[in-house]
């Protein structure tokens, strides 16, 4: 078996005898739940499908959640694995550096990714058989929010091994994560806000643009809320897109360069690293 | 001419300007055990380090079995070796057996091999524990087990005894007769030095970074000129008499039926020989040579005067 997936192996196994993967899916199903059934209350009434308020509202839930769930696997994952003496011992082996940080970053993402798909999933059964009518665009939206809410969890996971690389210390790579979280997440949106309110006149569409596809969050928003014409309709966005006229492909691409980049400047230092 | 196992040509390792490892030359041959003493900090894990590729010189050359370790055919140079770490640590929720398995899957190894090994190293009864209930002496043990692994041509134990009961230490000396027995090469670095005496055939000193001595304990003694000691255990009566006769030596001690004295290691085969003309006037005789803690002091402090 290729090294690569040996590490991967582990990883994931290490994570169910952790109980980091039970821990997270509980965590997932229990916000993914409760969102949809306070949710399908006012949607009800206007005949919404109760799929597409789901979609809506796990979309809210995942740009919260998946980054700090992505940020917390994988800030220790080189650092911490230094600091213990298990990376001394792994890189003795004959497995190439390369291959220790795709076979751990695979590990996670298939934590993250079952914890995702069991958890939205629940709810999307849940929403799918309360409501009487479930059209198959409602379908599609849902299981291209789950997949796209994996990659933004990944793009986080690829960060986190960037920050996990850099430092020496764990306790700082811990620091830097929550930093960045608060970066991408709450304060870089209040600050676009803020710059727009203030010099809205100076900024150019297109620098709009650029800056809004500089943070995975807001791409992954734009992705899910303005790519479905009903789901951008519930989540009220419709005015802005009327705006970000931003292909879908284009969003979607920034997404997966969110992950590759990170993760290929991660492996670059990790190569370089004396150990 | 044939190329030694482990080589290292005018090695260097300097940390942000701080120099761990100064200019070091040290063959290490097929089949030998060769012991790198030091005190903590003369750069003993450095070269290790050097060995497995985990950092790369700043000056000189270092190979392993003809191959650089930081170079592209570094993953085959790691496959036929075997390591210990100083402080080995494994992942805590895994038990002993699974941990076995994901190395020997890594290196290629018969995974159903692994329970003989864990057996070798006395942990048969905690191959399904999980390692966080291991106490420090079998954690230590599992680190061997592991470094057995693929039965690697080379091993590099990084204070393999620290941290060991006097019971285990004995074991872990049978594992490595065994392992020499095998024809493996093997590097081991330690502080225990009176135990190592009997089971190395050179010892390479360390002092700051630089490689003070190295070769067999004899050739370090003979050029360390550290006195060979004997003592006499005379007749009654004849103790002082016999000391008069013995010329050449260095008399110590004349104490009742003792003589004690000490020579140059040259001169100790001819005092041998004058002892033995005594005949039965000596009822008995002890040669001490040099300890390796006695050389290892005088090559320190050899350093010290530079």
């Amino acid at each position: 078996m290729n090294a690569t997936l040996i590490i991967a192996g582990q990883e994931i196994r290490d994570g169910f005898r952790n109980r980091w993967i039970i821990a997270l899916t509980l965590v997932l199903v229990g916000f993914a739940l409760s969102l949809t059934l306070l949710g399908s209350a006012p949607g009800g009434t206007v005949g919404a499908s109760p799929l597409l308020v789901t979609v809506v509202s796990l979309s809210s839930l995942t740009i919260f959640l998946l980054p700090l769930i992505g940020l917390m696997l994988s800030f220790d994952a080189v650092v911490g694995e230094v600091e213990r003496g298990t990376m001394l011992l792994l890189l003795s082996y004959p497995v190439a550096r390369w291959q220790v940080m795709t076979g751990k970053f695979l590990g996670h993402l298939a934590i993250l990714a079952f914890a995702t798909i069991i958890g939205y999933g629940t709810a999307g059964c849940v929403a799918a058989f309360s409501g009487e009518n479930v059209d198959p665009e409602a379908w599609i939206a849902f299981a291209t929010m789950t997949g796209s809410s994996i990659v933004l969890g990944s793009a986080f996971l690829a960060i986190g091994y960037l920050i996990s690389t850099c430092v020496r210390e764990r306790a700082t790579a811990g620091g830097i994560a929550i930093g960045v979280w608060l970066f991408f997440v709450l304060i870089y949106d209040m600050a676009l806000l803020g710059l727009l309110v203030g010099q809205g006149e100076a900024i150019s569409g297109g620098i709009f643009h650029a800056l809004l596809l500089a943070n995975p969050a807001d791409a992954y928003r734009l992705f899910n809320l303005g790519g479905f014409e009903n789901v951008a309709t519930l989540s009220g966005t419709i005015g802005m897109m009327a705006d970000v006229k931003l292909p879908a492909w284009a969003l979607g691409s920034v997404q997966i360069a969110w992950v590759i980049v990170p993760l290929c400047i991660a492996g670059f230092l990790f190569k370089k690293k004396e150990i | 001419m044939t190329m030694a196992t482990l080589q290292f040509e005018g090695a260097g390792k300097a940390y942000d300007g701080k120099i761990a490892l100064d200019n070091v030359s040290l063959d290490v041959d097929e089949g030998s055990v060769v012991a790198l003493v030091g005190h903590n900090g003369a750069g003993k894990t450095t070269m290790m380090k050097l060995l497995l590729g985990l950092i790369r010189p700043s000056s000189g050359r270092v190979s392993v079995l003809g191959i650089d370790p930081t170079g592209p055919d570094g993953a085959e140079a790691k496959r036929n070796l075997g390591f210990l770490p100083e402080t080995v640590a494994f992942q805590q929720a895994m038990t002993g057996l699974e941990i076995m398995n994901f190395y020997a899957r890594l290196k290629h190894a018969d995974l159903a091999r692994n329970p003989d090994l864990l057996k070798r190293v006395g942990l048969a009864d905690a191959a399904k524990r999980r390692v966080k209930t291991y106490s420090k002496g079998m954690r230590q043990r599992l680190g061997l087990a592991q470094a057995f692994l693929g039965s690697p041509k080379v091993m590099l134990l990084d204070e393999p005894t620290s941290g060991l009961d006097p019971a285990l230490r004995r074991e872990f000396y049978d594992n490595l007769s065994t392992l020499k027995q095998d024809g493996t090469t093997i590097l081991l670095s330690s502080h225990a030095l009176t135990e190592l005496e009997q089971r190395i055939d050179k010892v390479a000193i360390m002092s700051e970074g630089n490689l003070m001595a190295c070769g067999t304990l004899n050739e370090l003694r003979a050029e360390a000129q550290i006195p060979v000691r004997i003592r006499l255990r005379t007749q009654d009566g004849v103790a002082s008499e016999i000391a008069n006769r013995l010329n050449d030596a260095d008399i110590n001690q004349v104490n009742g039926r003792t003589v004690e004295f000490s020579c140059t290691p040259e001169d100790k085969m001819i005092l041998v020989r004058q002892v033995s003309e005594l005949g039965v006037a000596i009822e008995d005789m002890e040669i001490e040579l040099p300890t390796l803690d006695q050389l290892y002091s005088h090559y320190r402090n050899e350093g010290g005067k530079q």
